[in-house]
């Protein structure tokens, strides 16, 4: 946008002379003035609707009065205006209780019994601008309720006062026109059609707006009143869009989550993972207590003194023999990541660190090299003229980057490009090109396609973007063929990668060849700097990655292991992963559930999740995310602190004994100022085309599915999108399957039977949801995306 | 001479005089009948309960006394007409100054005051009166919680109608408003 003079006219408002940009609506220009104005279905997200008529006020244009009150949340200032509002026109005023009286006459009377009351506009202003009796004696209209819309959105039609701010988001911010306007006069309602529910990965955000209580969600359903709530502005830990939100509690419960208001980064959304997934913090995975193998095999509860220095113990007789590896997973704030990072040179005294709990590449490695001072940001998105999704499906991996894009898709025609399988949701919402591809041979297509033609086109232009998942890493090549195209057509790249602590953990040097700041493992000059600053020598050689890490474990070559958040099911072969895990001599899990690892464990040191932290996620952008603790103690300590005392039991000092030290400890290493060059790998050998009864295996996440932090939600559950194998038509005859018939997909491990749909899909490729219930591809096929599968009806 | 008998004149008069002293805890006195006293939750006419756990008493309330957390009734367990019902009702005496802002607020005439004043005990814990304590008990016609609705289809039946409703139950006293 540029920040030429933009023409500006003059008009009174209440007496006050005012300047405004032409253009500006009506009800804004009072808010400057701070002048409020009632108002119902205004949002300034939104499109003007004037569907309430709740923000009448007087105008008078060149000297004449206009012969109605009018919407101001639709009219635009113009030169001249005369504008009185409630306050000076009495007008106005009969007019805003006139419409009030009108809205209450079937409003039901269910304050006592509405999730909304004490924060709900309508209250409010039925109080400033109503009358304090009504003139109404008929019987009230009444419909059944609540009537559930989704699992999770519960209408309630009595309440609605038909302003449209929920059908305006559904249709213009998610583009999921489930819910709409139904009938007319005073039958007129919200509703779904009736075979297709209001399936949506926002649609909490209507609960949100809605200004009264007719949408409410059924986990918050009657929990508690907005006095009873301690609110603490958060930071959404769900995905690496480090949305704002506010996080309310009683009594030492997370209640409800809400978008917090930040125009560079969320605006004011969030998808329902980060709104709806927090009952993880109770569920009876937790773990609250040091656990300690004893002699039994069994996991047993003890002190933490006592768990400490088994795990010292442990670790230090590790060291000594063949080493210790540290597994730090991609859910840790920057402070905590640090202590990783630090805990293993320092500590363990090696490089064998990584945060990377999912399929990864050397290649990948060296793209993220490149990717240490980001660039772009969220309004870089929306400025830009063209954008490519490469790795990833926007929708399904990055909520509000989706929500962003489809803003400018909308606002100015960006043109999007994705990289992908087939027609999903979100490439059909943001109008996208979609670049198909068998599963593996994307880095080739990207190859062919930066030749020249529409997509180097596109992304010439001046702003263009380049958004890589961190699913690129399955496919060998695709971070050059990426980096080919970027120097080509001077587009830039930013590195999407779907968990929210994935950026702040490479940032900080919790990965095998960098120290924190992105200073090389093996620049001498950079590595003395991390000397002379943790007052050790560190190895010149790099270490290890994830897979490497635990297949050393496995052979034998590593004895011990200090592993973080992760889950060896989202490696890239789980049954590896497993045996490292099994086999390792000594194994310290840092949790805040039990997981497969914990199973596995010596000693299990109970770490805190986000609400009873501190700390700062580093989102996508590179922009930090600093928090606070929502909730007191729980008897639980962030990682830093933990790995600070074992470090301590092992006799050595990390000073990260609290999030800020730990903080305070790394900036004072300040960035590395070095460059480094592109990753250049050929891609890797395209699948074979599929034979007689087998096809070429797409997959990835969806938004809602078996997440570990999506445990306990009953609600939000019932709103993901249900597990589908998906196939084009030609191929689904060829392999003999049928639409809505079920389909196996295996391989030599195991077998997924899901349900077929068809879509638009390459031929001889299938599609699975990655970890959905009844489909965890991982650990049941022990394959991934681009792999060869048999498929067969039944 | 005569000061003594002077100086005794209050206390002979007083002598021959009506006692106003209360002969508690032998004798247990009535309280004057809008005496603010022990909180009760009353029920409607079937045993359902009134209140719908909106809060308002707790919102109303100067000293922080009251603490409810409301619930979702189901088909399969109903404890009151309609959608929301007070899941957990706790009143802390402790703090109570017996204001009676509370049961002005009440919405739904769950929660009134009974003439009960014996509001003492050796220790904090049990002066916190949770729900069972404060539930009006079950009457003649009454019938315990989670039960389907008696007396009508839906909540509008009880409210708009409770009176009439309530004379068909019970003749006097029909919800246990004025238990001692
Ligand atoms: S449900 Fe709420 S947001 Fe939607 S039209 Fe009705 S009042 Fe407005
Ligand atoms: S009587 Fe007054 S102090 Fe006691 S609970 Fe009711 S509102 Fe609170
Ligand atoms: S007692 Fe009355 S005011 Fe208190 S929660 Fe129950 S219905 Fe609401
Ligand atoms: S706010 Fe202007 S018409 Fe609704």
């Amino acid at each position: 946008m540029t920040t030429t003079e933009t023409e500006t006219v003059t008009l009174t408002i209440d007496g006050i002379e005012v300047t405004a940009p032409k253009g500006e609506i009506l009800i804004r220009t009072c808010e400057r003035l701070g002048i409020i104005v009632p108002r119902f279905c205004d949002h300034p997200l939104l499109e003007p609707a004037g569907a309430c008529r709740q923000c009448l006020v007087e105008v008078e244009m060149g000297g004449r009065p206009m012969p109605k009150p009018q919407a101001s949340c639709t009219m635009t200032v113009a030169d001249g205006m005369v504008v009185k509002t409630q306050h000076t026109s009495p007008v106005a005023d009969k007019a805003q209780q006139g419409v009030m009286e009108l809205l209450l006459i079937n409003h039901p009377l269910d304050c006592p019994i509405c999730d909304k009351g004490g924060e709900c506009p309508l209250q409010n202003q039925a109080m400033s601008t109503g009358r304090t009796d009504s003139r109404f004696v008929e019987t009230k209209r009444t419909f059944p309720k609540p009537l559930p819309i989704s699992s999770q959105v519960l209408l309630d039609r009595e309440r609605c006062v038909l302003c449209q701010r929920c059908t305006r988001f559904s249709d213009e911010i998610a583009g999921d026109p489930f819910i709409d306007l139904l009938e007319r006069g005073a039958n007129q309602q919200i509703g779904t059609a009736e075979d297709k529910p209001f399936q949506s990965y926002f649609s909490g955000n209507t609960i949100q707006i809605c200004p009264v209580g007719a949408l409410t969600s059924a986990a918050y359903r009657f929990r508690s009143r907005p006095f009873d709530l301690k609110s603490t502005p958060s930071v959404c830990e769900h995905c690496s869009s480090g949305c704002a939100s506010r996080t309310d509690t009683r009594r030492g419960q997370v209640m409800r989550k809400l978008a917090g208001n930040d125009p560079e980064v969320n605006e004011e959304w969030l998808c329902d993972k980060g709104r709806f997934a927090f009952r993880y913090l109770g569920a009876k995975q937790r773990i609250t207590r040091p656990l300690l193998r004893d002699e039994s095999g069994q996991l047993v509860e003890v002190s933490w003194t006592e768990a400490l220095r088994v795990a010292a113990e442990g670790l230090l007789a590790a060291r000594g023999n063949r080493g210790i590896g540290v597994l730090a997973g991609g859910r840790l704030t920057r402070e905590d990541a640090y202590a990783y990072a630090k805990f293993a040179r320092v500590a363990a005294g090696t490089h064998d660190v990584d945060f990377r709990a999912r399929p990864h590449s050397a290649e990948e490695l060296a793209f993220l090299q490149t990717q240490l001072t980001p660039t772009v940001t969220f309004a870089a998105v929306e400025a830009a003229p063209s954008v490519l999704t490469v790795g990833m499906d926007l929708e399904e991996e990055s909520g509000i980057l989706f929500l962003r894009v489809r803003k400018a898709v909308r606002k100015h025609g960006q043109r999007v490009f994705t990289l992908g399988q087939w027609s999903t949701p979100g490439v059909e919402k943001t109008h996208a090109t979609l670049i198909k591809s068998v599963p593996g041979a994307e880095a080739s297509v990207l190859r062919e396609l930066s030749v020249g033609g529409e997509l180097v086109d596109a992304l010439s232009a001046t702003g263009s973007v380049i958004l890589v998942g961190d699913r690129a890493a399955e496919v060998p090549g695709l971070h050059s063929a990426v980096a080919e195209l970027a120097t080509r057509t001077g587009a830039q790249v930013a590195w999407v990668p779907r968990r929210a602590g994935d950026r702040g953990a490479l940032e900080v040097g919790a990965v095998p060849t960098l120290l924190p700041g992105g200073r090389p493992v093996t620049d001498a000059a950079a590595r003395a700097e991390v000397e002379r600053a943790w007052g050790v020598t560190l190895s010149a050689e790099p270490g290890r990655s994830t897979d490497e890490i635990l297949a050393a474990a496995a052979s034998g070559a590593l004895s011990g292991l200090v592993v973080g958040g992760v889950d060896p099911h989202d490696l890239a072969d789980p049954a590896a992963a497993l045996a490292g895990l099994a086999n390792v001599g000594f194994l310290v899990s840092l949790e805040i559930m039990t997981s497969a690892v914990t199973e596995l464990a010596d000693v299990v040191l109970p770490v805190a999740p986000d609400a009873h932290r501190a700390g700062t996620y580093v989102n996508w952008e590179g922009r930090h995310r600093p928090f606070a603790p929502s909730l007191d103690g729980g008897g639980v300590l962030p990682d830093c602190r933990v790995l600070d005392t074992l470090a301590v039991e092992m006799d050595v000092d990390l000073f990260t004994q609290t999030p800020s030290a730990a903080a305070g400890d790394l900036d004072r290493l300040g960035p590395y100022t070095g460059t480094f060059t592109a990753p250049t790998e050929r891609p890797g050998s395209t699948p074979r085309p599929a034979q007689v009864g087998s096809a070429v295996l797409a997959t990835w996440r969806q938004l809602l599915d078996d997440g570990a932090l999506q445990v306990d939600e009953p609600a939000l559950a019932g709103t993901a999108r249900a597990p589908r194998v998906r196939a084009n038509a030609a191929t689904a005859e060829r392999l003999g399957l049928t639409e809505g018939g079920q389909a196996s997909v295996a391989t030599d491990r195991g077998a997924i039977t899901l349900p077929v749909e068809l879509a638009d899909l390459p031929d001889g490729v299938v599609w699975l949801p990655a970890h959905s219930p009844g489909s965890q591809v991982r650990s049941t096929l022990g394959v991934g995306h681009g792999a060869l599968v048999r498929v067969t009806a039944g | 001479m005569f000061d003594f008998f002077k100086g005794f004149g209050v206390t002979f008069s007083t002598m021959f005089k009506k006692v106003v002293t209360e002969e508690y805890p032998e004798d247990f006195p009535p309280a004057a009948p809008r005496y603010h006293g022990r909180h009760q939750l009353n029920r409607h006419p079937d045993g359902l309960e009134k209140c719908v756990g909106c809060e308002l008493c707790a919102w109303a309330c100067p000293a922080d006394a009251i603490f409810v957390e409301g619930g979702d009734n189901t088909e399969e367990a109903r404890f009151s007409p309609g959608e929301r019902y007070g899941a957990d009702y706790q009143i802390n005496y402790l703090r109570c100054i017996g204001c009676g802002l509370c049961i002005e607020a009440c919405p739904t005439r769950s929660l009134t005051m009974t003439n009960f004043y014996e509001l003492a005990d050796d220790n904090r814990q049990d002066l916190i009166y949770t729900k069972e304590q404060l539930l009006a008990p079950l009457l003649p016609g009454m019938e315990q919680p989670p039960h389907p609705m008696r007396l009508g289809k839906d909540e509008q039946d009880y409210y708009v109608q409770g009176p009439v409703l309530a004379r068909q139950g019970v003749e006097s006293d029909p919800v246990g408003e004025q238990v001692r």
